[in-house]
């Protein structure tokens, strides 16, 4: 077997292939912020917050209703989701006319609020949730043995990320949100709910971040505090890829996984900051991100 | 008028009053409140410590006791400042539990600055009595060379003698592979590497693949909480444990266990210092516990909060003071004896020992409900739990 650095390819190979899968869990949610921000303009620090509660209402699904994995899959993002409409209609909404800072620090303590509740309730240990039969066990790739859940996440993911992001630049009701944030009042005069329009586009946004927390359950364990430490990489995540930018999120998650799975084998102490070293070098050298556009 | 009479008036209302007078203690327990470690430590380490007041009497022998608490996030810099403005502006007399070694050891050093009491039940690290050990510091519950020798020996024993290390990259983690490296090798086992993975980690797949292809039969988890439930789960998902390595988790509390499932965490091997069934006495004091905790059994670490603070009290009661300097002496002068902990003492370097266990974490069959999950495989005695006191280099032995 021959060694790449003077670590055998096989080991390498398993290596790019957990970067990816952790690279699916970052497209999923800079892909739900991407969303929000490119057509709301506001800047969602509720997001991981969200995304645990996905992993919660999962949990709850099944622990008091008996509701498994496979429907929690479906429920749980309209159940999330339409928390989120709520906020947006009580709260985010008197935002829009405001600057950024002002949804940043109400999403932010929403955040915070939300996670002390939780907290309050369940303690910070964890609560378990099984993987579901159909996905238990694994394949021997013979670099490494992959999980079938692994396997079945980075499907999940990709699917999910490519489906939306031809849903909003290829279909004809992305083309209505898109002109929508353009220019609201002339999309308002063709007989367009715009205000519907953007409400849902957040509940939208907010339900991917609870599908990537039902994803997360059965791996990580469903704590308060899960979405916390992820959110801040998440958002580095969408600046290197570009504000707003869809398919930026997607790719930048996807590559920065499998970046950070690279430097857990050559520098394990450097990977909870490679991804922000990276995302300083990319403000220096191009300011609106990768894929961004300049505004 | 006579300046003696006041004076004879306030001595014969003291004298009626029954004890010498009235002593004002404030106690300040500071550990994570919200993080990782908060349901080992956390609250449940303020009852304990209200309790022993409480099962003290301290208000009956003339000590008044104030409890307040804070939440250091498990960040040094957040302890070093809450410590220091409990001692200067506070009127804070000892601080209690800490875990988080690096937090730790900034709460020992500014103790020491401040003349105060710091009495550890938290955090791991043995330097705390080492290398940096101080005169205001007693670290009561555990430490990471007890572990090393409790669950290191016992695995070494069974013949996995080559190891790989997945170590939380802080003092703590630091620590506990550096002494359960030195025990792997004493007793003529190997360590063939180890992987420092950043702290609170999420994802340890990566690290637990190199642990796979090191080629080692024991892969020694040196780290604490979430990060060892999550490593656990981890390793099954990726077949480790099928494939014929074995996990060590050097360090596990009964709330890990708990979240973990016995599904997952059943036949592992663990060391600690209390275990709420254990005797008649940590069952009474546990299921009271509990009670005023939501029903979670306490944790060794509350434990160590509980008895810490009784043997506190004890000393200033004896002492008739708060000034750090006579309590300290009095209470590793006087052994300390407790319903959790038994009988034992303090030692100069400010060690607390006592007998230390070695569990086996029960299969679901064999579990009686929640929180029934140990058995007891053997106890280590006091006088081998604990590093010699000459071996630790502090500088307080001579």
């Amino acid at each position: 077997m021959f060694e790449i650095f003077g670590i055998p390819a096989a080991a390498l190979f398993g290596q790019l292939l957990l970067g990816l899968i952790n690279g699916s869990f970052y497209a999923l949610l800079s892909l739900g912020l991407a969303v929000i921000f490119g057509l709301l303009n506001i800047i969602n620090f509720t997001h991981g917050a969200q995304y645990m509660m996905g992993a919660f209402v999962a949990w709850m699904l099944l622990t008091y209703l008996g509701v498994d994995y496979w429907w929690a899959l479906i429920l749980v993002p309209v159940i999330v989701g339409a928390t989120g409409i709520v906020v947006e209609r009580l709260m985010i909404s008197r935002l829009y006319h405001l600057d950024h800072l002002y949804g940043l620090l109400l999403t932010f303590g929403l955040a915070l609020i939300i996670q002390g509740l939780f907290r309050n309730q369940y303690g910070v240990s964890g609560l378990p949730y099984s993987i579901p039969d159909a996905l238990q066990g694994g394949t021997n790739l013979g670099f490494m043995f992959l999980p079938n859940y692994r396997a079945w996440v980075v499907v999940a993911s990709v699917v999910v990320c490519f489906g939306t992001w031809f849903l909003i630049e290829k279909t004809r009701l992305g083309a209505y949100l898109r002109a929508a944030t353009e220019n609201p009042k002339m999309v308002g005069a063709f007989g367009i709910n715009v205000p519907r329009l953007i409400t849902l586009t957040y509940g939208f946004g907010v339900g991917l971040a609870a599908l990537a927390g039902v994803l997360a359950a059965p791996i990580y364990s469903v704590n308060p505090n899960m979405g916390a430490d992820l959110i801040i990489v998440v958002f580095a995540v969408v600046v290197i890829g570009g504000m707003g930018s869809i398919m930026g999120a997607i790719l930048t998650g996807f590559g920065l996984g499998i970046v950070e799975g690279l430097t857990r084998v050559f520098y394990a102490e450097a990977s909870a900051v490679v991804i922000f070293v990276i995302m300083a070098l990319v403000l220096l050298i191009k300011p609106a991100g990768l894929f961004g556009r300049v505004a | 008028m006579n300046i003696a009479t006041p004076i004879l008036a306030a001595a014969m209302g003291l004298a009626m009053a029954g004890s010498a007078y009235a002593i004002d203690v404030k106690i300040g327990v500071l550990n994570d409140r919200s993080g990782t470690y908060a349901d080992l430590s956390g609250e449940g380490s303020v009852i304990a410590a209200q309790m022993a007041v409480e099962d003290f009497g301290a208000a009956d022998r003339g000590i008044n006791v104030e409890i307040i608490s804070a939440d250091h996030q498990n960040k040094p810099d957040v302890a070093s400042t809450i410590a220091r403005q409990w001692y200067d502006e506070e009127g804070v007399d000892a601080i209690f539990d800490v875990p988080t070694s690096s937090a730790a050891l900034a709460v020992n050093e500014i103790t020491r600055e401040k003349n105060k009491i710091f009495i550890d039940s938290g955090a791991a690290s043995s330097d705390l009595t080492g290398a940096q050990c101080s005169p205001n510091t007693v670290h009561w519950t555990y430490d990471t060379w007890a572990l090393a020798n409790g669950t290191g020996a016992a695995m070494v024993e069974t013949g996995a003698d080559k190891w790989f290390f997945l170590t939380a990259d802080y003092a703590f983690g630091h620590a506990l592979e550096a002494d359960t490296s030195a025990v792997v090798e004493e007793t003529g086992g190997e360590v063939l590497g180890s992987v420092r993975h950043p702290f609170p980690g999420q994802d340890f797949s990566s690290y637990l693949l190199q642990a796979q292809s090191s080629g080692a039969e024991v892969i020694g988890l040196a780290n604490a909480g979430g990060d060892t439930v999550n490593a656990i789960k981890q390793a099954a998902e990726f077949g480790i444990t099928q494939s014929g390595q074995s996990l060590a988790a050097l360090l596990m509390f009964i709330t890990d266990v708990h979240a973990l499932g016995l599904d997952a965490a059943q036949g592992l091997v663990l060391t600690e210092s209390f275990y709420w069934d254990l005797n008649e006495g940590t069952r009474q004091w546990s299921e009271r516990f509990a009670e005023r905790n939501g029903g979670d059994m306490p944790t060794m670490v509350h434990a160590g909060v509980y008895a810490g603070v009784l043997h506190y009290l004890k000393a200033i009661e004896e002492t008739g003071t708060i000034d750090a300097g006579p309590v300290m002496e009095a209470m590793k002068a006087m052994p300390t004896s407790d319903p959790l902990f038994g009988e034992g003492e303090i030692r100069a370097d400010g060690r607390k020992v006592h007998d230390m266990y070695l569990f086996r974490v029960k299969s679901p069959d064999a579990s009686e409900g929640a929180w029934d999950y140990y058995d007891l495989v053997y106890t280590i005695p006091a006088e081998n739990a604990f590093r010699p006191i000459e071996e630790g280099g502090c500088e307080l032995v001579e």
